[in-house]
């Protein structure tokens, strides 16, 4: 199969699973106690009129299959509602939030990429030495911990106690607006909520980097690359790494929900403005819409990180081409 | 049965987490009289340090913390294994059919699988919850509803090797009902995996409940150890006891269920090699 024809394919297998997500969304709006108004407005004292209005705008006096397409047909001009709590479009208070959501968790990833994987690759060259134990140790552990601990663990010992970082916030409200400082402001609010965040995430690495590493040093290729004569060096990073990386992709794009939940926790604790921020707040203010939206708009995020995955692992590896 | 504990309780860490499980949930059962005070009454001292009077310390509220140590356990225990074993049994149920069905049943149960395994598990329970309500009753049924796609996946994968085995066959050429053969013969075999799966969740379980409780969805009638660190947020400043000890017993907790699933399945992989053999 060509490249394109996997493209295709795998775009046509997602469709369904957007659509399942789509019907979900709808069922728990009917399914909730109480009115589906209740839902779509949120805990918020809107005017009788607008109310009708919305009825209409929703169809809620036709039948469910026709306020399903209703629904999926609003959905796919981009309108997720309106927040109320917030008097803006739930769609535009997303996008607004989003950039430092993706800083925060590019960020974990990163730390976790490279830690995460140095510490596998390190454990492989020596199986049951006492650095594999202890990679071991690390990633039981990384399981095991709850994010929001770990985050305010952080905050007494390095904020409160060391007084090395800030505990709270983006930004540093003395910091230069513009240039360096604000950047070096970012750099240091963010170092200790990206830390927390990618402790999970390191676990995971360490763990898939160790395994795929001992499954690919066993393989042929690398005996050849060994016996053409190869450095250690080049056998390692040249031939084996490359394709012991390419199951970490796939592991990372399917956790990207998890990856998510954990962003919602740290941004908490952290009051770092992302969308788990916006999500937390929005549960207070009982604003149902866009509690629904950022759901839906994760769900859509998880199924293409998973998409593009596949792609990635049918570029990388040929064999997947099947 | 007896060889297979003596191989778990040959795995050190996994008996000690065996009896940090055990002591937990004795604990939990006998905590009116462990616990020191009810864990919920307002006292006079607030952030008292941990001490002689107040081992763990107290709260913001003049809460005793150990006393809602010694509560939250029940929580937790109540919320991870009935929420574990939920899913078990949709699971297994989904898996079976998937297995001995196969053809357009097997295909539609694993889309459905995959479907909710694409969703984002902690924002479906937080979205579900705060339209719901946040009793203990919502949040178990929404734990177990949402963890049952891998043990599906297990199940079913399970039994389509199982199917080809010889003894199987042997009891089909023997005359047994099918019905028969997929209750008593297939089934059982398949179960081991669903085992160890289910005792991982709990442990995916009690963090998810934690997670929850720490966003303020928890059952407000009852104190677990979220809930405690939910109301440390605030006060990270004024007492390292009301944060630490919530934290660590959720840790020791689901580390130790980690710990005795890893346990459980290096025991029956054992035995299954031994079959092999």
């Amino acid at each position: 199969m060509t490249l394109p024809r996997v493209v295709l394919r795998r775009c046509a297998q997602a469709v369904p699973l957007l659509v399942g997500v789509v019907v979900v969304n709808f069922t728990l709006l009917h399914l909730a106690p109480g009115d589906p108004i209740t839902v779509i407005v949120g805990d918020f004292p809107a005017p009788p009129a607008l109310v009708q209005q919305l009825r209409a705008d929703f169809g809620l006096d036709q039948p469910l299959w026709r306020q399903l397409l209703i629904y999926l047909g609003r959905l796919l001009r981009g309108d997720l509602g309106f927040s109320f709590a917030n008097r803006q479009p739930v769609l535009a208070l997303i996008l607004e939030r989003l950039p430092a959501t993706l800083l925060l968790s590019g960020s974990a990833l990163l730390l976790a990429a490279v830690f995460g994987v140095g510490l596998g690759v390190a454990a492989s060259r020596r199986p049951y030495s006492w650095l594999d134990h202890l990679t071991s140790v690390v990633s039981l552990l990384g399981f095991s911990m709850p994010v929001f601990w770990l985050g305010q663990l952080l905050i007494i010992g390095v904020s409160l106690g060391l007084g090395w970082l800030p505990a709270q916030g983006m930004v540093s409200l003395r910091a230069d607006p513009s240039g360096w400082g604000r950047t070096l402001s970012i750099a240091q609010h963010l170092l200790l909520p990206a830390l927390t965040l990618s402790a999970g995430f390191l676990a995971l690495n360490s763990r898939m980097a160790r395994a795929s590493m001992l499954e690919v040093l066993r393989q042929d290729y690398v005996l050849v690359a060994r016996g053409k004569g190869l450095t250690e060096r080049r056998v390692l990073y040249g031939h084996a790494l490359r394709n012991a990386l390419i199951p970490i992709v796939t592991v990372i794009a399917f956790n990207v929900g998890y990856l998510m939940g954990g962003s919602a926790f740290v941004e908490t604790i952290f009051a770092w403005p992302g969308v788990g921020r916006l999500l937390y707040d929005s549960m207070f203010a009982r604003d149902y819409p866009t509690i629904m939206g950022i759901f839906l708009v994760v769900s859509v995020g998880v199924i293409v990180a998973n998409l593009l995955a596949d792609l990635a692992y049918a570029w990388l590896d040929p064999r997947v081409r099947y | 049965m007896t060889a297979f504990l003596a191989r778990f309780l040959r795995n050190r860490l996994a008996a000690l987490a065996l009896v940090w499980v055990l002591a937990l949930s004795a604990m939990a059962a006998l905590a009116p009289w462990i616990a020191p005070t009810d864990p919920l009454r307002i006292g006079h001292d607030a952030f008292a340090p941990p001490g002689r009077q107040y081992l763990l310390g107290t709260d913001n509220q003049g809460r005793d913390i150990l006393s809602g140590v010694v509560y939250g356990a029940r929580v937790s225990l109540l919320v991870g294994c009935l929420a574990a074993f939920t899913s078990s049994l949709v699971g297994v149920t989904i898996g079976g059919l998937a297995g001995f069905q196969g053809r357009w049943v097997d295909a539609l149960l694993m889309r459905l699988a995959e479907l909710f395994q694409v969703m984002p598990r902690f924002f479906l329970a937080i979205l579900v919850v705060s339209l719901f309500g946040s009793g203990i009753q919502q949040i178990i049924v929404v734990l177990g509803m949402l963890g049952w796609p891998p043990t599906a996946r297990l199940v079913r994968a399970t039994i389509l090797t199982i199917r080809e085995q010889p003894f199987v066959e042997a009891a089909h050429a023997t005359g047994v009902p099918g019905w028969r053969v997929c209750v008593r013969e297939i089934l059982p075999n398949s179960l081991p995996p669903a085992v160890v799966a289910g005792s991982l969740d709990v442990a995916q379980a009690i963090l998810t409940e934690a997670g929850l409780s720490f966003f303020g969805l928890g059952d407000p009638n009852l104190v677990s150890w979220g809930s405690m660190l939910f109301s440390a947020q605030g006060f990270l400043r004024h007492g390292w006891w009301l944060t630490v000890f919530p934290g660590l017993a959720i840790f020791l907790t689901v580390v130790a269920f980690n710990l005795v699933g890893d346990g459980v399945n290096d025991a029956l992989n054992a035995k299954l090699h031994q079959q092999l053999a």
